[in-house]
């Protein structure tokens, strides 16, 4: 499983990441301020204890996608190698995936008679062409590195260990929303990022497939109990009419 | 007097309809971005929360009645069966027609019935909506057919009523409580006064309250437009059952906030989540005042006073789901999302032509039966038409 890591302070914010972004996914030069249908990618800055910190935002790729846990078609889907990819051809359009994102990643075409969800893609072509990620290539501060997952995560840990002051004591993504292929290290607090700090370590998709996986127990049993309830009041109302000669049952018809 | 109110609402109506096709046409001509105030950071508003959660909630006295009646054998309440049988199977098909207008790509929506994804509750709400919409045909179609003078498709249908009205229960359920299961995977996003694990079981409840009160509520309608006696015996039964439910959902609303430790969220009267609070408590109001009103014997055997209760009853239901949908999204999203004309113009047009094809449909159709004689009545069509 592929990865990259983040770690913002290693970032000079130079903004190639972005800038190699473009020029793979042909994506125009923009300088708005977030990830849009035409940016996949954003470099941000912050507020931090020693001035400015700059900081990435992309799609994390979850190991198990919010998003496509609630697409109706299955449009959106996790593959073995990390990314996670949308296959437009099938999508309804219902925009779930960018209701459900608990990072707030996927953007619209809002503007389009024939609307996609936008995101990064991970590089999809260049890791199944045997290269790395195009913003990890690009970075010439070693703050976006591509790897294997467990890689990264020993590396992580490895620096948040030698220099445990200079770092929010978490790897982002190790176990958020059941952990991500995007891992982030960061000086200051991940909610200062936009990324919510309080997730669940079991996939969010968890909490939907609670109810959904009782359907079929609730089917059957709701069958049965209509058709005994169903029994039940017809023979009463025979047993009534048996009894009283046709007499009417409370306001009912005879 | 009377015509001219009617020409008046006539000529609001026609507005509308003006409005909503213009919007629709702005919508598929430039797309949804021209036409909503939607974007990536709210990305449901007014047609998913009034559109789809408040009309498929409001049909839900469809499968309540009918189950009451086929399967409790609940005979007294077999007068109001047809026309809650028709207000569901028109709610349902207003809910599709304004689902096409909110997809982004609507012509892609069979492919549902191709690409499973049993994990995604968007494909069980769509599945249900297929299936109960078929099933509400199916309810409806004696209706139609005798009204043709088929007896033989009538008797045909009439074999499976049971276990249609069966199936319907099943699905209705699934459904109602689906569109609450939706936002179960918003922990994060949805305001802790309305994110609950119990959202599926909240809908269902509350459904089959709103349900309840939309009979009443067209009963007295209909009993206006039509120039009928309201059912007033039956529907005292039914406004009954609509206290039960509301209690029922009150109730759990508040242990479920009080045990999860929300309950201090309702309590914020100023600064941020002030506003929150405030949707809540007029949420709350809506449900628990017509509920008190109605648990006095007094106020349901007075027709106005029910009639009113009732309508107070699916304003609270609608302030209900558009809190779920809107009110409580709001702050997570960073965003006070309120519709667009355009928006309104559509919802207000789903409502328009809703309220005109059940007046139809009353009108030229046998949906009022006699004594529980189920043949087709003729007097609706001599009736005194007076404006909706």
């Amino acid at each position: 499983m592929r990865a990259l890591l983040f770690d913002n302070t290693k970032c000079i914010g130079c903004g190639l990441c972005m800038q190699a972004c473009r020029t793979q996914n042909g994506l125009p030069e923009t300088d708005a301020p977030d990830l849009n249908d035409k940016q996949f990618t954003v470099l941000k800055t912050t507020a931090g204890k020693h001035g400015e910190v700059n900081y990435r935002r992309l799609c994390m790729h979850c190991q198990e996608p919010t998003c496509a846990s609630v697409c109706p078609v299955g449009a959106l889907h996790k593959t073995a190698t990390g990314p996670v990819l949308y296959n437009a051809e099938i999508c309804l359009g219902c925009r779930y995936c960018i209701q459900a994102c608990p990072f707030s990643v996927p953007r619209y075409e809002w503007n389009s008679l024939v609307p996609r969800v936008r995101k990064c893609t991970f590089c999809a072509d260049r890791l199944a062409a045997g290269g790395i990620n195009a913003c990890a290539e690009a970075c010439p501060a070693g703050a976006t590195v591509a790897g294997e997952r467990e890689a990264l995560l020993r590396e992580a840990r490895a620096r948040l260990a030698a220099e445990p002051d200079k770092y929010v004591p978490k790897i982002y993504g190790e176990h958020d929303a059941g952990g991500t292929s995007v891992l982030m290290l960061s000086s200051v607090p991940f909610s200062q990022l936009g990324l919510p700090d309080n997730l669940p370590a079991e996939p969010l998709s968890a909490l939907t497939f609670r109810v959904l996986s009782k359907i079929p127990t609730f089917v059957c049993a709701g069958s049965f109990t209509m058709a005994g309830l169903w029994w039940l009041t017809n023979r009463k109302a025979e047993v009534a009419r048996a009894e009283g000669g046709g007499a009417p049952r409370k306001g009912g018809r005879s | 007097m009377n015509r001219v109110r009617a020409l008046f609402w006539r000529v609001v109506a026609l507005a509308i309809l003006a409005a909503g096709a213009y919007a629709t046409w702005v919508r598929f001509t430039q797309g949804l971005g021209s036409a909503t105030h939607l974007g990536d950071r709210y990305p449901w508003g007014l047609w998913i929360g009034f559109d789809i959660l408040c009309g498929v909630g409001l049909a839900a006295g469809g499968f309540a009645i009918t189950t009451a009646v086929y399967i409790l054998h609940l005979e007294r309440l077999r007068p109001i069966v047809r026309p809650t049988i028709l207000t569901a199977f028109l709610g349902y098909v207003l809910v599709i027609c304004a689902l096409m207008v909110d997809l982004g790509k609507p012509w892609n929506i069979w492919r549902a019935i191709v690409w499973w994804n049993p994990h995604s509750v968007m494909f069980e709400v769509a599945w249900c909506v297929m299936l109960y919409t078929t099933v509400l045909a199916l309810e409806f179609s004696p209706i139609l057919f005798e009204r043709l003078k088929w007896p033989r498709a009538v008797k045909v249908v009439k074999a499976v009523v049971v276990p249609l009205v069966g199936l319907g229960f099943i699905l209705s359920t699934l459904h109602q409580s689906s569109l609450g299961s939706l936002y179960l995977i918003l922990p994060t996003k949805l305001h802790p006064l309305w994110y609950s694990p119990l959202l599926p079981i909240l809908f269902w409840l509350s459904a089959i309250a709103a349900g309840l009160a939309m009979v009443i509520f067209e009963s007295g309608m209909s009993a206006r437009a039509f120039g009928r006696a309201l059912e007033l015996d039956i529907l005292q039964g039914v406004s009954k059952v609509m206290v039960l439910f509301l209690g029922i959902f009150l109730m759990t609303r508040f242990l479920d906030l009080g045990a999860r430790g929300s309950l201090n969220a309702a309590f914020r009267f100023s600064g941020p989540g002030s506003y929150e609070a405030g949707m809540f408590w007029l949420e709350v109001a809506l449900l628990a005042l017509p509920m008190a009103l109605v648990a006095i014997p007094r106020v349901r055997r007075n027709p106005q006073a029910l009639f009113a209760c009732s309508a107070i009853v699916v304003g609270g239901f609608l302030v209900n789901r558009l809190n779920v949908s809107t009110t409580g999204l709001d702050a997570s999203s960073g965003y006070r999302y309120f519709p667009s004309w355009m928006e309104v113009a559509v919802t207000l047009s789903v409502v328009v032509v809703g309220l005109n094809v059940f007046r139809f449909a009353m009108r030229f159709l046998p949906v009022y039966v006699s004594g529980g004689h189920e043949v087709a009545k003729e007097d609706s069509r001599s009736a005194v038409y007076a404006q909706p």
